[in-house]
């Protein structure tokens, strides 16, 4: 006797506790299993790249910061970068190794949301996403400390940054540095070895590494999968060419191992910013207004610039026709190319691990529409 | 499914049960009579014996003092502060603006053979409802007239009054943000303790000397 | 007037001082009552409306303190101050919360069956007050001493599934009707072993009777019963849809599934039911293993049984702080592969000593938890290795290998990408 079981469509977001923002999908399901997944994005849509088009290189610092809103410092870093490839500045050492350090906070304090929400998603009521966020208003309070905002920085400017650290920063960023050490410890005793996490994530929603690679997946969901690609480490920008850090892999490529892998590469971001004060020199933090001067204008031309950033490839492709204002520009937004991998992951999977994975893959709608 | 790991985790959770909590209470938090004692600077028994009512209050939990927030003092914040007098109406500042909220409408003002001629102000005013607190327009200004403010409080109940217009401006206390302004780090001056009421403290740029004077326009040419 | 209602304390002091000039109470000592000779039927009637609304405010009272406490707690386990606003430490935030909740507007989805829709949450209110009756919460202190007092507890718990049913159904949405189906899933599955956990206590005590089973624990049958102990608890949170199994609101998934279209007190009574289920269960713990209201002489017996009930309390709202959530599929797996084996462990063992050892003594009781005890952690551990996720052997690749080639055309064709999905028609179609 069979027993005739129908398939049924769900609506899920854009207004939903755990889509991480405005996110839409229309899920199928069949029981507990997912069928087929539609995801409707734009919900977000404000604009960014067409607003860049009216704003001078400085100003569009502004926009960027509001694109990934939970690591706005590594968009400022992306940005700047492609701009003073565009205009042929040199940036000024002391800003350089001011902007590496303000990104690498950045990019724990990114990893430590991420981390969060994951597990928040797995129903774990707030109680280790709140110790993540308590973590990360600690890096909020240094970037406050730094620029005078903590979440909307434009900390960097073209060719450097705005403005020299104070001297209460060192101390209270290596204050800042244990503590954060202290809080991934226990994150880790809590969450690495929880069996219910374990058996919730290991094995879900696996994707083989020549898939991920095809659809050109970077950052934290490729390295989970044993894939060697860290741009800090292919293709060296700012001078992580003179810090040396460990590349942090896993071969499973499922669940945990993204979780796994974020878990580290922040021990390695400590690591990296504990090089980064050692091996900062004094000087001036940008050039003089007589070399780059508040409106650049940059030669007719274009230029693209990426950085590792907390969830990928972040690039920025700006063109210039010779004006105040890039007559365009683009953004490689590594949240919404990761998502394109997302109906991969869920098909076959269970209802329970259906915002698991979405969380997994880490994004930001801010940045998915721009 | 059951093993280490989950105990582990419980172990976790009590650790941070007993840790003290990490919220910060604004504008006030509640107090024991310890605490209210220490806010009217006495000891817990000369409080009880003098003041009561309010002891009974505090015993009861009732008790509140008020929370100064930690900011640093580079805070981008509300309530620009702006110095008429340090203002040449440049409109650098209403350029750099990346949404264009700053309206600046200038006439010629008195002519002065010693001081040349100046700009004077008639309308300078910022829609605070729009603005994102970037600072562009603090880094534009030449002469040090404007800084961000170090506050936070400015809701309103009509659209309108957020625009905050030059007489708001150069009324309100001005306790200036050291955002790009290392002369204030410079001089230790806390934002949250002190105001700046004379507008020669608030500039990099000291005024020029008569002997400089003379040495730029008459000995170099 | 019939002799068990006079053994009840709480209904003899009641009764005896209303009643006129009843024999058995001035048997007892009762100076005659208030009301005339030949009244004792307004006596009994006058004293049942007492103590039912003596209950039922106390339990409405003690999940308004429970509310506030828990949410206290929430927030110590957080780092958080948890809320200390309104009131001496936050106290009246819940009562804030529920004059919130019942001057708010009651709205009705169009496509809802009104008749079910209402009725609902009167299904699962009702159920949860009526489990208070068989719980002694001191010396005497209870409603009526059922003989089946632990089966009875069984049946009226499962009711509240018929409710979230009736709940999900009535307001004609999906994802309330996917979180119904698993809390029917969750019932049929955790009722079984919960039942027979409870069969080991029955055992030793011989009896059904919360009175009785509280009268035989000369040693608290948490030492004596681990293993039934350990699988009770868990089948318990389970019942309640507590974390880590709170499946059927799983907020992170289905929104709060069938409270999705409640509003207003009609939301309230389902909130009032869930917080009445954390005290009924911690309640019910507390009698069938924590010895319920027994202690030392001079404190009074019901702050023993408060102490308990907030010590078990506390360990529920530690586990829902700590415990991510479950699959559905594991905590199925988990209950039949799981529990069910555990429960019947304990079964075998119980039977067995108790054949050594009927009617247990003081002594004997610390014997069979000298046996129990080993008993429980080898087959606690023999069912985790069964069921566990073994660990991953190795995660770190080889840096020195080779790359995979990137962009090249060695890249295999993604057979993953473009899935076979089932449509309707083929699901339909292809029924097996």
């Amino acid at each position: 006797m069979a027993i005739k079981t129908q398939p049924v469509t769900v609506n899920l977001g854009p207004q939903h506790p755990s889509t991480h923002g405005v996110f839409r999908m229309r899920v199928m399901f069949d029981g507990e299993e997912i069928v087929d997944v539609e995801p409707v994005f734009g919900y977000l849509h404000r604009g960014s790249e067409k607003l860049a088009e009216e704003r001078t290189y400085t100003q569009i610092v502004t926009l960027t910061d509001r694109m990934d809103y939970v690591s706005s410092m590594l968009n400022n870093q992306a940005y700047i970068l492609a701009v003073e490839k565009l205009a042929g500045i040199e940036p000024s050492p002391r800003g350089v190794w001011l902007r590496m350090i303000a990104a690498e906070l950045q990019r724990i304090a990114s990893h430590l949301v991420a981390t969060g929400f994951l597990i928040q998603d797995l129903g774990a009521l707030g109680t280790p996403l709140i110790y993540a966020m308590r973590e990360r208003e600690g890096i909020l309070d240094l970037f406050e400390m730094l620029c005078g905002a903590r979440i909307t920085n434009s900390y960097l400017r073209p060719g450097g940054v705005f403005m020299d650290a104070p001297d209460e920063f060192w101390p209270a960023l290596d204050r800042g540095l244990d503590d954060i050490v202290r809080t991934i410890d226990e994150l880790e005793t809590y969450l690495s070895g929880n069996e219910i996490i374990f058996s919730r994530t290991k094995g879900t929603a696996v994707l083989p590494p020549e898939l991920l690679i095809n659809a050109s997946i970077t950052g934290p969901m490729l390295r989970a999968s044993g894939v060697d690609w860290d741009l800090r480490h292919r293709a060296p920008y700012d001078y992580y060419d003179k810090i040396s850090f460990e590349r942090k892999l896993h071969t499973a490529s499922d669940n945990y191992a993204r979780y796994w892998v974020r878990i580290q590469e922040s021990r390695e971001s400590v690591k990296i910013i504990k090089q980064c004060i050692e091996q900062i020199e004094p000087g001036s933090v940008r050039p003089s207004f007589d070399d780059v001067p508040r409106l650049i204008r940059p030669p007719v031309g274009d230029a693209y610039a990426a950085i590792e950033g907390s969830k990928g490839e972040l690039g920025f492709y700006l063109v210039s026709d010779g004006g105040i204002a890039p007559y365009r520009m683009h953004v490689r937004a590594s949240s919404l190319i990761n998502l394109t991998l997302l109906r991969d992951m869920l098909i076959g999977g269970q209802f329970g691990d259906l915002f698991v994975t979405f969380g997994s893959i880490d994004l930001n709608m801010g940045e998915v529409d721009r | 499914m059951i093993g280490l790991g989950l105990p582990r985790g419980f172990i976790v959770t009590l650790k941070n049960f007993i840790r003290p909590a990490v919220t910060e209470q604004y504008p006030d938090r509640h107090v024991g009579l310890l605490g209210a004692a220490k806010e009217a600077g006495m000891n817990p028994f000369q409080f009880l014996i003098k003041k009561p009512a309010d002891s009974l209050k505090a015993i009861a939990g009732l008790a509140t003092v008020p929370v100064a927030v930690k900011q640093s003092s580079r805070f981008r914040g509300n309530e620009f502060v702006f110095f008429e007098d340090r203002c040449t109406a440049c409109a650098s500042c209403a350029k750099y603006c990346p949404l264009g909220i700053i309206e600046i409408v200038s006439v010629p003002g008195k002519i002065d053979a010693q001081e040349g001629e100046s700009y004077k102000l008639e309308v300078f005013d910022i829609d605070i409802g729009r603005c994102m607190f970037c600072g562009l327009c603090v880094e534009a200004c030449p002469y040090d007239a404007l800084h961000m403010g170090t506050s936070f409080e400015r809701s309103k109940y009509v659209r309108d009054e957020l625009i905050i217009t030059k007489e708001e401006l150069f009324d309100a206390p001005k306790r200036p943000s050291s955002f790009y302004r290392p002369q204030f780090e410079e001089n230790a001056f806390d934002p949250f303790k002190e105001t700046v009421d004379d507008f020669h403290d608030a500039g990099r740029h000291e005024q020029p000397s008569a002997e400089d004077l003379k040495k730029k326009w008459v000995d170099e040419r | 007037m019939n002799q068990a209602f006079l053994d009840n304390s709480l209904w003899r002091n009641i009764y005896c001082v209303l009643a006129g000039d009843s024999a058995q109470c001035a048997a007892r000592d009762y100076s005659p009552g208030m009301l005339p000779g030949g009244m004792e039927w307004l006596a009994f009637l006058l004293a049942a409306a007492a103590i039912v609304g003596l209950f039922v405010n106390g339990v409405l009272g003690g999940v308004i303190v429970l509310i506030w406490g828990e949410r206290r707690l929430f927030g110590r386990f957080q780092s958080r101050t948890g809320p200390n606003r309104w009131g001496p430490w936050g106290t009246l935030t819940s009562v804030a919360d529920a004059i919130k909740t019942m001057f708010k507007e009651d709205l009705v989805p169009a496509e809802a069956d009104r008749i079910l829709f209402n009725l609902a949450p009167i299904l699962i209110a009702a159920p949860a007050l009526m489990v208070f009756s068989v719980i002694p919460f001191g010396v005497g202190t209870y409603v009526a001493d059922l003989n089946v007092g632990v089966l009875f507890i069984m049946a009226i718990t499962s009711l509240t599934t018929l409710a979230v049913l009736t709940a999900s159904w009535s307001s004609a949405n999906r994802i309330a009707i996917l979180s119904a189906l698993r809390s029917v899933a969750l019932l049929i599955s955790y009722e079984i072993p919960m039942a027979l956990a409870v069969v080991g206590v029955i055992m030793l005590a011989g009896s059904m009777s919360l009175g009785e089973i509280i009268q035989a624990q000369g040693v608290p049958f948490i030492l004596v019963q681990p293993l039934g102990f350990f699988v009770f608890f868990l089948a318990a949170m389970a019942e309640m849809a507590r974390a880590p199994f709170d499946l059927t609101e799983a907020e992170s998934e289905l929104a709060a599934g069938y409270l999705n279209d409640y509003a207003s007190m009609k939301f309230g009574l389902f909130f009032l039911a869930e917080f009445m289920a954390e005290i009924s269960t911690s309640a019910i713990i507390t009698t069938l293993f924590l010895s319920g209201w027994r202690g030392f002489d001079p404190i009074p017996s019901h702050f023993w049984f408060g102490a308990k009930l907030i010590a078990v309390l506390f360990v529920i709202i530690w586990f829902r702080m700590t415990l991510p959530r479950l699959r559905i599929d594991q905590v199925l797996k988990f209950a039949w592969k799981g529990l069910f084996e555990l429960t019947m462990i304990n079964i075998v063992v119980t039977a067995i000593l108790i054949f050594i050892w009927p009617q247990p003594t003081t002594a004997q009781l610390w014997y069979m938890a000298a046996v129990n005890w080993p008993v429980a952690i080898v087959s606690i551990w023999a069912v985790s290795k069964l069921l566990g996720t073994p660990a991953y052997e190795q995660t770190q690749p080889d840096l020195n290998a080779p790359t995979y080639p990137v962009g090249s055309e060695d890249i295999p064709a993604s057979s993953a990408y473009v899935p076979e999905v089932k449509t309707q028609t083929s699901l339909q179609e292809g029924g097996d």
